[in-house]
């Protein structure tokens, strides 16, 4: 009795790091935003934080189906390019249609769901309300084409798979850029002038409070939540078991195929909501953006952060969009800490980010966190591990 | 029918050869995952590289030393991309090597965009190639109308290889069996070098007849041809050679087709529409082989 009891408060104290983590992390962005002046270091540092958070939850969301549940899906800019077009289209102001529209008279799609909501709660919440609703239709009409396409591709295995929801995206894409629908998608011509994450305030008497960069994490954090909590239900084991031996599930009386439907239309779900916040982070959105070549990146993510790890995921993801926009920068500059280099030019960065990448495929296979998850317990233990082993060394 | 053909024949004989060049680098994917089970996904940017190697070499070289250079480097880069990429992975899960092929192509292509610079590189005219011809009122390049003859004659001499040789017979042995053939003495290693070196071989040939029709080449500009030729290799059979030369055709013929009637936007599209809907109705595309898993 008393045993469970502890274990109870322990279970609770056990969320309690990241809960404080997680709260400094906000209070640094609310600060980032509000408070800090505007220098070169913060310019860089505020997108590549956005971004970061971004394609960390697109991360996860293909870890959910190549780490979790075995499915080597190649969809996910498809799902990405539904989800921001979907955004942009329901967000845009009905005034600025005219302009975004110019060559199909204006569009279909007369409204704007964050204008609708901000007649009758005022401008800020309803951006922000109206912001919200949006990413969940998009993230909605992304799960509903997911079912469509599950039907006939989930039932084709490991690389078929992989190619066939490769043709999905590269179609997607294909019937963005049509002007046959320009009258919605706005045929091969930019999307813009949508609610973006400059549009986030809160209002708190005659105080605006900006929320740039605090929506993301939001919005990223509490998809991760979701997936995590999926992953570690019955669902997730599931999954896993069927990622480990499909033969082996079935024979345990998995449906193979419904749950492959299910991650599948999960991961999709939340591929569109990053691509919704990928829209609200570019403020311009194009089809023909939405390339194999980004899923690759983002599977490239994935492997470095640890196929089957959610932490590694978006620890990838952030020190991806860091080297790649931030860190590595002076490889394309042409010189080093003062020193010119013949061979730094245009593109050198890439090249120099590539190689790491094959070591790190090659090499360490296993990405940052292999299956592991980040855990301060996991850390605090390994300290006192290395510690005990020291004084064990000093005292022999 | 005939003036549906005379408003069409420069579409038909554009298709003729696209299709043409998908066969020479479909042949090299269905090689390849004959014998690894690897869909190698930087064979459509070692093709790109072909393109580039010649931009650079004609540059400073008459072009009939520039061609065989083409050809002997695009041959050793894929030699090399085999060795160092895929041969430490031989044991790995599947995923592994798919994901290792996918960083090279990543890296294949930004190292052309690095020494590029990211601006198209004017393919040379080859003399003879690039000259015009006219077929049934419908203006073309020669290199239309030899590139199906070309292609036909590199693959029946292929066929002969494999079904004459003693290296084309390990060839089958190994894609029969991985293991058995091991065990029965062939040199698995070099077997796979071979079977990369004609693939690249056969991409290089396809890609002096590919850019001839272009004006330029860019660092992406292998990726949509690789892709098409692969789905031309699943659609045919993956792993029979025959099967992907005729849907390297099909593809080629269809998608200029499509262009012809207005619909360009779609062309790209239709070769997935047409891969998906080979999976569905028979996975084992038109000439390949029925499999079966066992536990």
């Amino acid at each position: 009795m008393g045993k469970t009891l502890q274990n109870r408060q322990e279970n609770k104290l056990r969320y309690l790091p990241a809960i404080i983590a997680l709260s400094v992390l906000y209070i640094v962005l609310l600060l980032l935003d509000n408070v800090l002046p505007a220098n070169t270091f913060t310019l860089m540092l505020i997108p590549v934080l956005r971004k970061g958070a971004i394609y960390s939850l697109v991360c996860v969301s293909m870890n959910l189906l190549n780490g979790f549940t075995g499915l080597f899906s190649l969809g996910q800019a498809g799902f990405m390019l539904i989800g921001a077009y979907v955004y942009a289209i329901f967000s845009i102001p009905a005034d600025q249609h005219a302009a975004v529209y110019q060559y199909f008279e204006g569009g279909a799609i007369q409204f704007s769901i964050p204008e609708m909501l901000g007649n009758v709660l005022g401008t800020n919440a309803g951006n922000f309300l109206g912001a919200i609703i949006c990413i969940i239709i998009a993230g909605a009409v992304a799960a509903v084409f997911a079912a469509l396409i599950g039907i006939p591709v989930l039932r084709l295995k490991s690389d078929y798979l992989a190619i066939a929801t490769l043709g999905f995206a590269e179609i997607l894409r294909a019937v963005f850029q049509w002007n046959g629908l320009g009258a919605i998608t706005n045929g091969s011509n930019l999307l813009r002038k949508y609610t973006t994450f400059t549009d986030m305030n809160l209002q708190l008497g005659s105080i605006t409070i900006k929320l740039h960069s605090l929506f993301p994490f939001l919005i990223a954090m509490l998809s991760i939540l979701f997936i995590v909590l999926l992953i570690n239900s019955t669902y997730g084991r599931a999954f896993k078991a069927i990622r480990d031996d499909e033969v082996a599930a079935e024979a345990m009386g998995i449906n193979l195929f419904r749950h492959k439907m299910y991650a599948f239309i999960v991961s999709s779900f939340f591929a569109g909501v990053g691509g919704a916040l990928l829209a609200m982070f570019q403020t311009t959105i194009q089809a023909a953006a939405f390339k194999t070549a980004m899923t690759y990146e983002i599977l490239l993510m994935v492997v470095i952060g640890g196929i089957g790890s959610v932490s590694g995921s978006c620890i990838a993801a952030f020190l991806y969009i860091a080297c790649s926009e931030w860190w590595l920068r002076f490889l394309d500059s042409g010189s080093f800490l003062g020193i010119t280099v013949p061979f730094f030019r245009d593109g050198f960065r890439k090249v120099v980010f590539s190689v790491i990448i094959m070591v790190i495929v090659l090499f360490f296979s296993r990405g940052i966190m292999g299956d592991k998850e980040l855990s301060f317990r996991g850390l605090i233990s390994k300290l006192q591990k290395k510690s005990k082993k020291k004084e064990e060394a000093d005292n022999g | 029918m005939s003036a549906f053909l005379e408003a069409n024949l420069p579409y038909i004989l554009a298709g003729i050869s696209v299709g043409g060049q998908y066969a020479l680098i479909a042949i090299g994917y269905t090689m390849v995952y004959g014998i690894l089970r690897l869909i190698n996904f930087a064979h459509g940017d070692v093709f790109m590289v072909a393109g580039l190697v010649m931009v650079y070499t004609t540059a400073s070289l008459p072009i009939y030393i520039s061609i065989p250079i083409v050809l002997v480097a695009t041959v050793i880069l894929g030699l090399l991309i085999e060795r160092v990429a895929y041969k430490p992975l031989r044991t790995a899960p599947r995923m592994s090597v798919m994901i290792s092929a996918i960083g090279v192509s990543y890296l294949l292509q930004n190292c052309a965009l690095y020494f590029t610079g990211g601006l198209p590189q004017i393919y040379p005219e080859i003399p003879f190639l690039s000259e015009s011809i006219t077929i049934l009122g419908a203006t073309t390049k020669w290199v239309t109308v030899i590139t199906p003859f070309l292609t036909i004659i590199l693959v029946v001499l292929l066929v002969l290889l494999i079904n004459h040789t003693k290296i084309g017979m390990a060839m089958r042995a190994v894609s029969k069996d991985f293991e058995t053939s091991q065990l029965m003495g062939i040199r698995i290693n070099s077997v796979i070098s071979v079977t990369f070196a004609i693939g690249c071989f056969l991409a290089a040939v396809g890609s002096l007849l590919y850019f001839s029709n272009y004006t330029s080449v860019i660092p992406t500009s292998g990726a949509m041809p690789g892709l098409k030729a692969f789905v031309a290799a699943v659609f045919g059979g993956i792993g029979s050679i025959p099967g992907a030369v005729i849907g390297a055709f099909i593809i080629g013929i269809c998608e200029n087709i499509i262009k012809g009637i207005g619909w360009t936007t779609f062309s790209d599209a239709f070769t997935f529409v047409l891969l998906i809907v080979i999976l569905l109705v028979k996975p084992t595309g038109i000439f390949g082989e029925k499999t079966t898993d066992k536990v």
